[in-house]
C-alpha cells in the first residue's frame, strides 16, 4: 500500500508522467494560494470518485454483474466512460451543497475552483487508470489519495517558481506558456529521480 | 463565402489550438512517444471533433441553454466510445499503445471547447469547416512533436529505421530522453518559441516589467 501511495505521488505523478490536468495545470498556477486551494480541491474529489467509480464499475457495469437478476451475459463495460463522467459531476455537485451547508468557510475558499475540476482530465483519467489496472477497493482510494496528492504538488511547486520568474529577464517569445512548459519539462525530470523512492 | 477557408486555414497556424489557445494539451503530450500514435490519435480527434460538432450543430436550436454542457459532454462521449471500439476492434495493438487517452479525449478541452464556442452558435457548413480546421492544427503539432521524439529517441519514423542504432552495429545512440515525459514539455515549449518568434502578435505582454523599462514606457 505505501509502495502504491509513493509511487502514484512522485514516480507516476499524473501531470509530470501521464500529463493529466495540464490544461488547467497551466492556466491556474500563477499564484501558490490560488494552486494551493485547487491542489485541496482536487485531492478530496479525486479520493472519493476513485472508490465511487470503483463500485460503479464493479456491481453495475462489469461482466457478470447482474447475473442476480437472472442476466449472466450483460456485460456493460463499454458504458464506463459516460457513468464515470456522470458519477464526477454529480459528486462534485453533491459536494459543493454538503460543503455549503456544514463548512462554510471552507466552501468559500475553494468553491470556484470545484466547478472546474468536473473537466479535469486527472479526475476522469484517475477513474479509467483503476479500471485499466484493476485496483480493488482500498487500493482505488490509496492511489486516488496519492495521485491526488502528487498533482497538488507538482502544481503548488510550479506556481511558487512562476512567483519567482516575474522578474526574470525571460526573451519575448518564450514569456508566459513557453517557459511555463520549459519549466515544467525541468520538474518532470526531478520527480524521475523520485521513480527510485521505495517503500521502508 | 469567402471567408470560409479562413475558418480551415487560420487554426492551422495563427489560431493554432495547442500553441495559441491551449486547448487540449493533456493528450497532446501523451500519445507522442511515436509517430504512429500520434497520427491514431490525430485521426481519432478530428473524427470526434468533426462529427461531434456536426450532430451539435444541427440540434442546436433544440439545445436548452442550461442544460447544454451535459448533452455536448453525452453526445462527444457517445462518439468517443465509438471511435475507441472501432480502435480495438481493428487496431488492437496502438489502442493497446493509447491505454486510456483515446478515451481521454472526451475531456479534451479541444472538442468541448469548440462545441461550446463554435458549433452551438453556426449552421452546419462551418461548423464543419472549424472542426477540420482545428483538427488539422491539433495534428500539426502532434505529428511535429511525434516524429521529432520518434526520430531522436529510437531513430525510427513510423516504424522504419532511419538513423541506424549502435545496439544494431549503426552509428546512431538512441537518446532515451526523448521517449520520456520531460521531453515532451521541452519540445513543446521550444515550439511556442519558435512560432513566436516568426508570429510577433502572439507574445505575451510582460506583465512585471523592470523598473527602468517601466519608467521609459510612462514618459
Amino acid at each position: 500500500m505505501t509502495e502504491l501511495f509513493l509511487r502514484a505521488v512522485f514516480a507516476d505523478n499524473l501531470i509530470l508522467s501521464f500529463f493529466l490536468g495540464v490544461c488547467t495545470f497551466l492556466a491556474i498556477s500563477k499564484r501558490v494560494e490560488t494552486a494551493a486551494g485547487l491542489a485541496i480541491a482536487l485531492t478530496v474529489v479525486q479520493s472519493i470518485s476513485i472508490p465511487l467509480n470503483y463500485l460503479v464499475l464493479e456491481y453495475l457495469l462489469s461482466a457478470g454483474s447482474w447475473a442476480w437478476l437472472g442476466l449472466p451475459d450483460v456485460d456493460l463495460g463499454f458504458l464506463k466512460l459516460i457513468a464515470f463522467i456522470g458519477v464526477i459531476a454529480a459528486m462534485v455537485q453533491i459536494l459543493e451543497m454538503v460543503l455549503e451547508r456544514y463548512v462554510p468557510a471552507l466552501f468559500r475558499s475553494m468553491g470556484i475552483y470545484l466547478p472546474l475540476i468536473t473537466v479535469n482530465c486527472a479526475i476522469l483519467g484517475g477513474s479509467l487508470f483503476m479500471a485499466e489496472r484493476q485496483y480493488d477497493l482500498a487500493e482505488s482510494f490509496v492511489f486516488g489519495l496519492g495521485s491526488g496528492i502528487g498533482w497538488g504538488l507538482a502544481i503548488v511547486a510550479l506556481a511558487a517558481i512562476r512567483e519567482r520568474l516575474r522578474y526574470a529577464d525571460i526573451p519575448a517569445g518564450l514569456r508566459g506558456l513557453g517557459i511555463a512548459f520549459i519549466v515544467t519539462g525541468l520538474m518532470s525530470m526531478g520527480f524521475t529521480a523520485f521513480g527510485v523512492v521505495q517503500a521502508p | 463565402m469567402a471567408r470560409l477557408p479562413k475558418t480551415v486555414i487560420d487554426p492551422i497556424i495563427d489560431q493554432n489550438p495547442i500553441a495559441v489557445q491551449i486547448l487540449g494539451i493533456c493528450s497532446a503530450l501523451a500519445v507522442t512517444t511515436s509517430l504512429t500514435t500520434a497520427l491514431t490519435m490525430s485521426l481519432a480527434v478530428i473524427a470526434v471533433l468533426v462529427t461531434g460538432n456536426l450532430i451539435i450543430s444541427l440540434i442546436r436550436n433544440h439545445i436548452p441553454t442550461s442544460i447544454r454542457l451535459i448533452i455536448q459532454i453525452v453526445i462527444i462521449a457517445s462518439f468517443v466510445i465509438v471511435v475507441d471500439q472501432l480502435l480495438q476492434a481493428f487496431a488492437f495493438g496502438i489502442s493497446q499503445r493509447l491505454s486510456i487517452f483515446v478515451s481521454l479525449i472526451v475531456t479534451n478541452c479541444l472538442v468541448l471547447g469548440r462545441a461550446e464556442a463554435f458549433a452551438m452558435r453556426n449552421p452546419v457548413g462551418p461548423s464543419l469547416l472549424d472542426a477540420l480546421g482545428n483538427g488539422f492544427g491539433y495534428a500539426v503539432v502532434l505529428l511535429i512533436v511525434g516524429a521529432i521524439r520518434e526520430l531522436f529517441g529510437s531513430g525510427t519514423l513510423l516504424g522504419t529505421q532511419v538513423l541506424p542504432l549502435t545496439t544494431e552495429g549503426g552509428w546512431y545512440p538512441g537518446l532515451s530522453l526523448m521517449l520520456l515525459a520531460p521531453s515532451a514539455f521541452f519540445i513543446l515549449g521550444i515550439l511556442i518559441w519558435a512560432i513566436r518568434s516568426v508570429r510577433r502578435a502572439q507574445v505575451e505582454p510582460n506583465e512585471y516589467p523592470p523598473a527602468a523599462e517601466a519608467r521609459e514606457a510612462r514618459s
